[in-house]
């Protein structure tokens, strides 16, 4: 089987032709010991013989000046390197010829057999630039060359046929003497030989290309650009742009993710019903079924949220975004490429987080990471609600903000404003070997290519699913047990009691069931380290029921929610059933007798919720998009600490 | 008529509209990929917009768009046009 490689800068249409080439064979991976994905695919030639393809990281020249691009250079220049390709397809912009043929005299002097693949005809005819493309061949030693329409597939089967009968050229060209591999550590050979490449690129440019003048009348591009990154109106429409997503995302998602949530919960229903009785079924249904459910369910959110932010990226907008915004947020040790992740996660931190990825400095990536579960994710919602119907009088403040609007304002506000303050310090704290910088290239405005993007929003779910999901999978399994199961027998003598009180005779066998189950919870393994934290948590203004409830809601927050309707044997939908509202406004503190659920202990648990990291599938994608333990640990950790001395706060301030 | 003038100047003190060939580049870390990038000693640059409160500066290199923050625009030294 052949192994060849694709190699090209950014948005030069690489991963279009990657695409084109393997159709749906493709795979994410990665490359050992780094954060850096590898794609790579199969597809076969016109001989039926297998080619196996590698995509590379884009990259503007070989000296490497990030993860990707080291990969870049260690995968080409080193021919025993596992990757190593025994034949480039050298991607090129005929747009941008000049900056695109640097790559290709690199490899070419590295001794790496290459095809030029040009794609951008369309564009490069817009701009009234023709390039003879023999003629070029001619020049640079005769190299086989292709034209290939990114978005028509044209092209793309000479590609396969000058693969599959490969020549080197039989004249061998060299554009610069210094052997790359001793540059690397050297800035200033690297600006010489750079600059000497591309004298010769001119010079070769200059016979086979013929561009126009540059124009200087308004075109399509600076016409809309006069309004995108206008200083008033390019924030309003990057405003309205938000808006529109949210508005999309919250009316979208929700059918599906009820349907998925509907379905599971049926299916965990039919095994139980189904299936003889023990402790197998019980695992089936209570614990692998809901648990599949709980990661299937993120899918709608993250491929919707993909696929409007993939609208962006491909349409050039995005960079437009990156440019207006990158002041702003600098102070706060984040780039301007961290506004979208962050602005995503107030949907769910798990796109923004695998949204990160297009920030090329690290410490910029990391830092967005680190602090992008702060800002208010829609799981929240649920848990805000329950506690501000709860706690939160009514009333109005200065007669015309509702209180209760006010303090869900208030903690949507009190997540921003920690992330930014959060990332200021972590841009203090965390040191890095690359300077941070901005330097990017502003694509043209082109129209989406819906194809690209779906594959895209496949990629992005594929990895959440296979990488992220199989953590999910152990930590809820884990969870489960430790609600499930108590010390030997305990649950089962603590129902037997129940059932034999005079009480338990009285009830509706709704109710009684409800009853079973909340004394069960109580008793179990979780039941009993929330009893045993109540000492820890009571400075918050918490008792031990809500110590379980924050221990199961570490699966998701919103089981918060599920929880306290377990525990205080009540329906889940509290704002229809009032009883679960009821009972917990019922509950009293047995050592005071005063009231559990007051202003001061209901503002101390949501802030908690602001600041705590209740989220293992978070914890998960972190995990897989820092490929180490250290990062998610650090980040509970910090988080945690928070949301602890935050709610103490509160708690102090307010009672 | 168009010609140089003068005195070259750093590329970020240069509004949108203005035009240049570059004179010559300060040594950072950046700029061997400023030069990768096509920013080089001759080659014709314009800016076309700029980011309010101090933000990044977008210009023209020859036919496409590069966006750079203030301070990496300060390592480029620009040689005016003039017409």
């Amino acid at each position: 089987m052949r192994k060849i490689a694709l190699v090209g800068n950014p948005n030069t249409g690489k991963s279009s032709i990657f695409n084109l080439l393997t159709g749906l064979k493709q795979h994410v991976g990665n490359f050992p010991g780094v954060t850096v994905d590898k794609r790579t695919g199969s597809f076969s030639l016109p001989s039926n013989e297998l080619v196996h393809v590698l995509d590379l990281p884009g990259t503007y020249s070989l000296f490497p000046r990030s993860e990707d691009e080291r990969i870049v250079m260690e995968v080409l220049s080193d021919p025993a390197h596992p990757n190593h390709p025994e034949l480039a397809v050298v991607v090129a912009d005929l747009a941008n010829l000049e900056r695109n043929l640097l790559l290709y005299t690199q490899l070419n002097d590295l001794g790496i057999p290459s095809i030029l693949a040009f794609t951008m005809p369309d564009m490069a005819e817009e701009k009234s630039i023709q390039t003879d493309l023999s003629k070029l061949s001619f020049h640079l030693g005769g190299v086989p060359v292709v034209e290939i329409n990114g978005r028509t597939g044209q092209g793309i089967d000479h590609l396969k046929q000058l693969i599959e009968s490969f020549q080197p050229p039989m004249r061998s060209v060299r554009f610069s003497t210094v052997e790359l591999k001793s540059l690397i550590n050297d800035p200033e050979a690297q600006i010489k030989d750079t600059e000497w490449r591309f004298g010769k690129i001119r010079e070769i440019l200059r016979k086979v290309q013929q561009s126009p003048p540059r124009e200087k009348h308004k075109n399509f591009r600076s016409r809309l650009d006069d309004i995108l990154v206008h200083p008033v109106w390019g924030y309003v429409i990057f405003i309205g742009i938000l808006m529109l997503i949210f508005q999309f995302i919250f009316r979208f998602a929700e059918f599906p993710m009820n349907w998925i949530d509907g379905t599971f919960a049926a299916i965990s229903h039919w095994i139980k019903a189904n299936l003889p009785e023990g402790v197998l079924t019980n695992l089936l249904a209570e614990g692998v079924v809901p648990v599949i459910g709980g990661v299937v369910i993120f899918i709608p959110q993250i491929a919707l949220l993909f696929f409007l932010l993939g609208l962006l990226e491909e349409s050039g907008y995005m960079s437009r975004v990156v440019f207006i915004m990158d002041r702003l947020v600098r102070p706060f040790g984040l780039n301007g490429k961290s506004v979208v992740p962050l602005v995503s996660s107030v949907a769910c931190a798990i796109p923004g987080i695998m949204a990160a990825r297009t920030i090329s400095s690290w410490k910029d990536r990391l830092i967005t990471i680190m602090v992008a579960p702060l800002m208010s994710c829609s799981a929240r919602i649920p848990v805000f609600t329950l506690l501000i119907s709860l706690t939160i009088p009514e009333g109005t403040i200065w007669g015309v903000f509702n209180l209760k609007g006010t303090v869900l304002f208030g903690l949507y506000a009190l997540g921003l404003v920690s992330a930014l303050l959060a990332a200021w310090v972590f841009k203090l704290i965390i040191r890095s070997r690359e300077p941070g910088f901005l330097l990017m290239e502003m694509p043209a405005y082109q129209w989406p290519r819906l194809k690209h993007i779906v594959m895209h929003v496949k990629e992005k779910v594929g990895i959440f699913i296979v990488d992220a999901g199989k953590v999910i999978l152990a930590i809820s399994i884990v969870l489960w047990a430790l609600c499930s199961y108590g010390p030997s027998g305990r649950m089962d003598r603590a129902e037997e009691v129940f059932q034999t009180s005079p009480d338990a005779q009285t009830l509706t066998p709704d109710e009684f069931e409800r009853k079973v189950n909340s004394v069960r919870l109580e008793n179990s393994f979780i039941g009993i380290i929330g009893k045993a934290m109540e000492p820890a948590i009571r400075p918050l203004g918490y008792d031990w029921k809500i110590g379980i409830a924050l221990l199961t809601s570490f699966a998701a927050r919103e089981v918060f929610v599920g929880s306290m309707a377990t525990i205080y044997s009540a329906g889940e939908d509290f704002e229809e059933k009032v009883s679960l509202l009821d009972r917990m406004r019922r509950e009293v503190s047995p050592t005071t007798g005063l009231p559990i659920y007051t202003v001061a202990s209901g503002v101390s648990l949501m802030v908690f919720y602001v600041y705590a990291m209740q989220c293992m599938s978070t914890l998960a994608v972190v995990r897989r998009e820092t490929r180490s333990w250290k990062w998610p640990i650090i980040q509970m950790v910090y988080m945690g600490v928070l949301a602890y001395l935050a709610a103490w706060l509160t708690y102090s301030l307010l009672s | 008529m168009e010609g140089l003038s003068a005195l070259p100047r750093l590329l970020s003190t240069f509004k949108s509209g203005e035009r240049g060939v570059v004179n010559a580049l300060a040594s950072h870390g950046l700029t061997p990929k400023l030069v990768e990038m096509g920013v080089f000693t001759g080659k014709e640059v314009e800016v076309l917009f700029r980011a309010p409160f101090g933000g990044p500066i977008a210009i023209d290199v020859e036919g496409y768009i590069l966006s750079l923050r203030e301070d990496e625009a300060g390592l480029v030294l620009v040689d005016q046009k003039t017409n």
